[in-house]
């Protein structure tokens, strides 16, 4: 057993860290959230020219090759700095997707771009009334000469008013919840019947509802292979989870960062309030839940590359129910200690707070997780 | 031992109802169910119809304009007026400021403050707290010297709620640096269109504007508008602070609540493509709600019917137990709403919470206010004195620790 970094994920993690602390402070961050897109392009090349895009994408692409592990560590980081730029939909969900059952060609077409900062990303798959139901799909794929039509709604797609592609699930055969007959589509934003809604998410993030209206795609437009898209859906999500996971111990970790000097600082009844002790054990459950959360992070981190997939969904899903929880108690907390400034627009604890209560919800909530981690008792 | 409502009530009940059938507005009601923005005017509207009733002032005695009824009957007069949707009644003039004015108030003062706010007239907001002074309310610094016939107060007050729209605040001010730190307290009532106040917006983490700071720069107030005696002030504030806590339960609020929290999850669908209700794991949290709930009210109506024995003793300490419960079962509905809505919670779409709005939306109607509700009634466990310092009040009142 060893959870150690190597020495290159150590580096790769500090230089990111001295990045986002010089480049990224809280109130640069709010102003990039405020602005028309939601993230600034000279981060997201910075990024590209650390390598930190094309990490996870194979070296014949320009990419590092890196693992779900090294994900973990930037993840954290961008965690730590409430960081508004579209990894998760680029390049964790949309490259991943590519890397995993892209062909030669797509792969050739879209990775470099996306190591490269160049193109952004999103993924098209929830839909109204599907909840975490990831089988849920209605929007429909015909076929069409040589190319399909595409018709539907996707709702909640991250980046999806921002990114030059969307990969937009569609069921060729099956009732709405068959778990066969699912296959991915690459569509372009601005092709032809594409029309979407964007807007900002309680966290100063983006998303789009995207509808699709008879939308024509070639052959060339089918990843992977055709109806059997969901398994491939699964892992990817599973990935994403992941991500989060280590995403949240980072806010996590920065939200007791400032709520242990906030307590160190502020003062009422001429004392600083960190010496009354119900504050200090709220304190150290706080640290505890994060600890715990940290734990599972690293689980979902390793596991998520099991090639047993009932494992890999199994030790994802206790992840995602423990991160969930703890992120909840930890956001509610840290509010309450700071008193009525954690209620404010002003300090990074509420929007810490924010970022983990929408990842909490992205993917599947703490609920969620545990009742398919519950259900599961019911096979063995 | 008799848990249900005497005949008089049950025919109070019914005469409160139809009341409400008749004369609350259903556009109005409408804003309310549905969780759109309510304006100044909205609660001035609604202040106005009971006032013609004679019902403006529910909690105060007939002497001084006010309804007479027990505090039962109160809470059955709130209890309906919630479950029929109509906006909750402004606290700051009918249950703060006034029941100081009328305990401590002179003649005068009670003349010419308490039919304007009986009316809504007069809107007021809440001066005590301070950048400094949050929890430990004593250490307050805002100054007011008297110089004949004013007192000149400089300082600044903190998170004055809803100060944006107010006539008038009541203010703690510091009239001596004398002796601890409670005892140069005094309680005054200051005119918000005086020279030298000024009012800046905090914006909250939802977005919205609902509270403020409010500056004063050399504000001349007439001593008249002092309340009671000059470094009394602390007395006052403690009588006022037990009025504040128990409309903190807030049962009726919570109850139309969760009766909507109940349709939205007849209305939602789960993950299994079911009706959200048919969840066992969801409808347990929902049942845990209703139980705690029924469990708050039954111990609201105790105090209440104890306090009613007893008027002159106030509710004391044991209003804590309601504030925390309250609180907390309110900001329990308020995520399981968020959570009932799933992905749908997480836009953040403010402009649909304007009456009329007919834009695009993600999920249903209720969705829109979820999220932002869940982050914005964090508040409750924090303003009003703190959770922690109502447990404080607990382990010391209560239990003598
Ligand atoms: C089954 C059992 C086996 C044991 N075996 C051994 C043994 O083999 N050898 C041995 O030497 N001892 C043994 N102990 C003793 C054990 O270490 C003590 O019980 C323990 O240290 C607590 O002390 P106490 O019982 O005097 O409780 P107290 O110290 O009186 O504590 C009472 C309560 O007050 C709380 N409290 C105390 N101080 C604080 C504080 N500063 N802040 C907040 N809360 C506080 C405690 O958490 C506890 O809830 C055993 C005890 C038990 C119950
Ligand atoms: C939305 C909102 C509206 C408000 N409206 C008004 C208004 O209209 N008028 C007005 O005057 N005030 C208003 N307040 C202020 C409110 O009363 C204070 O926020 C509250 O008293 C807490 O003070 P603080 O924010 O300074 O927190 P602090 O006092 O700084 O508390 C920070 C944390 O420390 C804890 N703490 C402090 N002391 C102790 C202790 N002794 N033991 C244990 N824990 C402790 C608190 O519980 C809290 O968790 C409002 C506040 C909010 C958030």
């Amino acid at each position: 057993m060893d959870f150690s970094y190597t020495e290159e994920q150590q580096a790769l993690q500090d230089s990111l860290r001295r990045f986002l602390t010089k480049e990224y402070d809280f109130e640069k961050r709010k102003h990039i959230s405020r602005s028309a897109v939601g993230h600034s392009a000279d981060h997201w090349k910075q990024l590209a020219e650390m390598g930190v895009l094309g990490l996870g994408i194979p070296e014949a692409y320009g990419g590092m090759n890196g693992s779900p592990v090294d994900t973990m560590l930037i993840m954290e980081s961008f965690g730590r700095a409430l960081v508004l730029e579209p990894y998760l939909p680029t390049v964790v969900l949309g490259a991943g997707l590519v890397r995993d059952v892209g062909s030669e060609a797509q792969k050739q077409a879209l990775l470099t771009p996306i190591a490269m900062g160049e193109l952004l990303m999103a993924f098209a798959h929830y839909e109204q009334g599907s909840r975490y139901a990831l089988e849920h799909v209605a929007t429909t794929a015909k076929r069409d000469g040589d190319g399909y039509v595409l018709s539907g709604a996707k709702s909640l797609v991250l980046s999806g008013a921002q990114a030059g592609k969307l990969i937009v699930s569609a069921r060729t055969s099956g009732g709405a919840r068959d778990r066969t007959g699912v296959s991915l589509f690459l569509v372009d934003r601005g092709a032809p019947g594409v029309s979407h809604h964007g807007y900002v998410t309680q966290d100063g993030g983006r998303a789009a509802e995207v509808k699709l209206s008879n939308v024509r795609v070639g052959a060339d437009a089918l990843l992977g292979q055709e109806g059997a898209a969901l398994p491939v859906i699964e892992r990817a999500v599973d990935l994403a989870i992941a991500a989060l996971c280590a995403e949240a111990v980072g806010a996590m970790d920065a939200l007791l960062e400032t709520t242990r000097e906030y307590l160190k600082t502020r003062k009422q009844f001429g004392v600083p309030i960190g010496k009354f002790q119900v504050l200090q054990h709220r304190m150290a459950d706080m640290l505890i839940a994060t600890e715990q959360a940290r734990s599972m992070a690293m689980v979902a981190a390793v596991k998520v590359q099991s090639e047993d997939a009932a494992e890999r969904r199994r030790m994802v899903s206790s992840a995602k129910a423990l991160v969930g929880q703890s992120a909840r108690y930890v956001g509610q907390q840290a509010v309450q200690l700071h008193g009525g400034m954690g209620v404010t627009d002003e300090l990074s604890a509420a929007h810490l707070f924010k970022r983990l209560t929408v990842i909490n919800t992205l993917f599947g909530d703490a609920d969620h997780h545990l009742a398919l981690v519950s259900d599961g008792l019911l096979v063995a | 031992m008799d848990l249900n409502d005497t005949a008089e009530q049950q025919a109070f009940r019914r005469e409160v109802r139809a009341f409400l059938a008749a004369e609350l507005p259903p556009a109005l009601s409408h804003k309310v169910q549905h969780r759109q923005r309510l304006g100044k005017e909205d609660t001035i509207l609604w202040q106005g119809i009971l006032h013609k009733r004679g019902w403006g002032a529910p909690g105060w005695p007939k002497s001084f304009g006010g309804t007479g009824w027990s505090a039962i009957e109160q809470h059955i007069f709130e209890e309906e007026a919630a479950d029929a949707g109509a906006p909750r009644q402004l606290d700051f003039g009918l249950r703060m400021v006034a029941p100081v004015i009328m305990a401590f108030g002179n003649k005068a003062q009670q003349e010419r403050f308490l039919p304007r706010i009986l009316s809504g007239e007069d809107w007021w907001c809440q001066g005590y707290s301070e950048p400094g002074a949050g929890s430990d309310l004593a250490s307050l610094r805002t100054r007011a010297e008297r110089k004949g016939q004013h007192y000149v107060v400089n300082g600044q007050k903190a998170w004055t709620t809803l100060g944006q729209h107010a006539d008038w605040i009541f203010c703690l001010v510091r009239t001596s640096t004398e002796g601890r730190p409670q005892e140069g307290i005094s309680f005054l009532l200051i005119d918000m269109k005086s020279p030298g106040i000024t009012v800046r917006p905090t914006i909250m983490l939802d977005g919205e504007h609902e509270v403020n700071e409010t500056y004063f720069d050399d504000v001349e107030v007439p001593v008249e508008n002092l309340v009671g005696e000059e470094n009394r002030g602390w007395t006052y504030a403690k009588f006022l602070l037990g009025h504040e806590r128990t409309g903190l339960a807030n049962v009726g609020q919570w109850k139309r609540l969760l009766k909507r929290l109940e349709q939205v999850a007849r209305r939602e669908t789960a993950s299994s493509g079911r009706p959200l209700i048919e969840d066992a794991r969801f409808r347990d949290k929902l049942a845990q709600l209703k139980v705690d709930l029924l469990a708050l009210e039954v111990t609201l109506l105790r105090v209440l019917s104890a306090e009613a024995k007893d008027a002159k003793k106030g509710l004391g300490p044991v209003a804590s137990v309601l504030k925390i419960k309250g609180t907390e079962i309110g900001q329990a509905i308020f995520e399981l709403t968020m959570q009932a809505c799933g992905h749908d919670a997480l836009a953040y779409l403010p402009e649909a919470l304007e009456p009329g709005y007919s834009g695009p939306r993600v999920g249903g109607e209720h969705a829109a206010a979820a999220a932002g509700d869940y982050f914005n009634m964090r508040k409750l466990s924090i303003f009003g004195g703190s959770n922690e310092i109502q447990r404080n009040i607990i382990s010391q009142m209560l239990l003598g620790l």
